[in-house]
């Protein structure tokens, strides 16, 4: 072993109290910082799950138009419309198949569905709640949503062969006492009416989506509103990462023409919350991990100034500069070092214990799971930060003027 | 006889508090194999003169010159390595590392050195401390030595690169007679047998008069 570590591992174990209380700074920082950092990755995973319980990815609808003039607008004459409005053009997709299609090919789009969005009243005998209604294809919904995950009653396949099936939310159900293969009325936008089988139920955990949607057979929502088989109000797109979805939202809308939304447009709020969370506990960990810093950096300073006649002796002896500042920043980094593999530790039984905890409602056991990435995270920044408040003390023993010490 | 060291019209200055012209043209040589003396009373700039000889202070003006190579103006990593090699260092307070064990504090320039293997390092560490006759010391720690102890180690750390020049500053200040007479016959020893050259500054008469050369120094300039 390299004369210069043997002495850092001498520093290190005779004083055994100063290194413990340096290490345990250490693992404190880390495992707050990876605690909190896995805990910010389960609180965002879970709210992501129930977005994309009735969110997609990507979103495609045409977007209402206001009218424009009918000239064309030429060198000196001036546009004037008077009260624009929302031309009255209907709002489905043209040719809905051939842009399926097209946005199939698009790379990482993993589901196209086309979806028809009905307002109804949901009518039974005196009981009338109004809601959305939505038409899926029910393979190609089931694969985009996992609605199969949240059914609580019935058999979501049915829907497939009872062309007058509906799944509808628990809250729905609770409000107008509903059960399975009971009849439910409604009544669409366009004043039809039309009566439906309860095929199954479903509990988002959101309440609010409990309460209002449920979902219809395609062709039914297009009977609903009186159109064709070819009207579609929205086709709705997964893809591999939803982090990427706003680049492939932009094109789609470049290459088909219609308005794509990413579901971060859509969820604004819920976004802004969750970017607040972000800097807050990415505040507050860093900060810890910081204070742990300045413990090594404290110490160190410390044996430093305690082992300054050692400094001296050893570059009489022929120490260079670079070599004290081994020594010291060696001592830094195993303190460093035993300091993240404690807060690993730690951390991981943080997490285990906190997994187990039942939160009930909305989201059940605590949302919290081994994150790899920020448990690397932590060891790096642990790992630059111990090695940074070492060599500040190491840098000033590698100054000492061995004279100035010796003559004393 | 070669010249091991030679200084060239050396002059220092203190300039804190005030200027002070602590060494005036010093100029002499150094024969291998001798044992030299620095006497002056404090304040004559003996002392500053040898941390200058050590390499240790390249604050001054002139030039130095150890084993035919000039070492004025050598960066810092440079002068490390010809101290780690050529010359071994006794202090008065004979500075051991205590948290370290004597064997240890023996083995430390070799190891940085890093000529021999650590097994011969560890040999010629026992062999230094078995001159110096306190080998069954070896694998006690530093700090639980008496302080005659200590100076012996400190002694045979500074051997252990088998240096060509052997500097001390006031080796025998903190030891009593019998020790220092222990520590002197060392130092002839190793100038009669081993050829090395010992320079020491010391207030002790009855060791330098024993020395082979004196060189007393008085303001800053060389008596004799």
């Amino acid at each position: 072993m390299d004369i210069n570590y043997k002495i850092a591992k001498t520093y290190i174990f005779s004083n055994k109290k100063l290194t413990a209380v340096a290490v345990l700074g250490v693992v404190l920082g880390m495992s707050i910082y990876i605690f909190m950092n896995c805990m910010m990755v389960g609180f965002n995973k879970s709210s992501n799950t129930s977005i994309f319980k009735s969110t997609s990815h990507i979103r495609v609808y045409k977007e209402d138009q206001i009218s424009k003039s009918l000239i064309e607008k030429d060198g000196n004459s001036k546009n004037l419309i008077i009260n624009p409005k929302v031309v009255p053009s209907n709002n489905t997709i043209i040719n809905p198949n051939m842009i399926s299609q097209i946005i199939s090919k698009i790379e990482k789009v993993t589901v196209v569905t086309p979806q028809v969005n009905t307002n109804v009243f949901y009518n039974n005998g005196k009981s009338q709640i109004s809601g959305l209604a939505t038409g899926i294809k029910p393979d190609e919904a089931n694969l985009m949503y996992n609605i199969k995950s949240f059914m609580v009653e019935g058999d979501f396949d049915v829907l497939k062969s009872n062309p007058n099936g509906i799944l509808i939310g628990s809250g729905i159900a609770e409000k107008m006492n509903l059960a399975v293969s009971d009849n439910l009325n409604l009544n669409s936008s366009k004043g039809v009416n039309r009566t439906f089988k309860v095929v199954g139920i479903f509990k988002t955990n959101n309440s609010n989506t409990d309460k209002t949607k449920s979902y219809i057979n395609f062709s039914a929502a297009q009977q609903l509103l009186k159109e064709g088989n070819s009207f579609v109000t929205d086709i709705n797109v997964n893809i591999t990462d939803p982090e990427n979805a706003e680049v492939i939202a932009d094109k789609i809308t470049r290459i088909t023409g219609y308005k794509a939304e990413g579901w971060k447009q859509s969820n604004e709020t819920l976004m802004a919350a969750n970017k607040m969370r972000k800097i807050i506990i990415t505040f507050v960990s860093l900060t810890i991990l910081l204070v742990a810093g300045f413990g090594i950096y404290n110490i160190l300073n410390m044996t430093v100034s305690q082992k300054i006649n050692d400094i001296a002796i050893l570059k009489a002896m022929g120490f260079k500069g670079k070599d004290v500042i081994r020594i010291f920043v060696t001592q830094a980094l195993s303190i460093g070092l035993m300091g993240v593999f404690g807060g690993i530790l730690m951390a991981t039984l943080l997490i285990t214990i906190l997994k187990n905890v039942y939160i009930g409602g909305d989201i059940g056991y605590f949302p919290i799971d081994y994150e790899l990435e920020k448990y690397i995270q932590g060891i790096v920044i642990g790992l630059i930060i111990t090695f940074l408040a070492g060599y500040f003390p190491a840098k000033k023993a590698a100054n000492v003027d061995p004279v100035s010490i010796l003559r004393k | 006889m070669e010249n091991i060291l030679s200084t060239r019209n050396v002059n220092k200055f203190f300039y804190d508090p005030i200027e002070f012209h602590a060494l005036k043209n010093i100029e002499f040589d150094v024969k291998k194999g001798e044992f030299l003396s620095l006497i002056g009373k404090s304040g004559s700039g003996k002392s500053t003169l040898l941390y200058i000889l050590s390499t240790m202070d390249t604050d001054y003006k002139g030039e130095l010159i150890i084993d035919n190579q000039l070492v004025t103006g050598l960066p810092a990593d440079k002068l490390a390595e010809l101290r780690n090699e050529k010359i071994g260092f006794v202090f008065q307070f004979h500075y051991l590392l205590p948290e370290f064990t004597c064997l240890q504090n023996v083995m430390i320039p070799a190891l940085k050195l890093g000529k021999y293997s650590e097994q011969e390092i560890e040999a010629k560490a026992y062999q230094k401390l078995e001159i110096l006759g306190i080998k069954d010391q070896a694998l006690k720690l530093a700090s639980k030595l008496s302080g005659g102890q200590q100076q012996r180690v400190a002694i045979a750390r500074a051997l252990i690169n088998d240096p060509l020049i052997i500097m001390g500053d006031e080796p025998t200040g903190n030891l009593d007679s019998k020790n220092t007479d222990i520590v002197f016959d060392i130092f002839q020893e190793l100038t009669r047998n081993y050829g090395q050259t010992i320079i020491a500054v010391t207030h002790d008469d009855d060791f330098s008069k024993k020395s082979d050369r004196i060189i007393e120094m008085k303001d800053g300039i060389i008596l004799r």
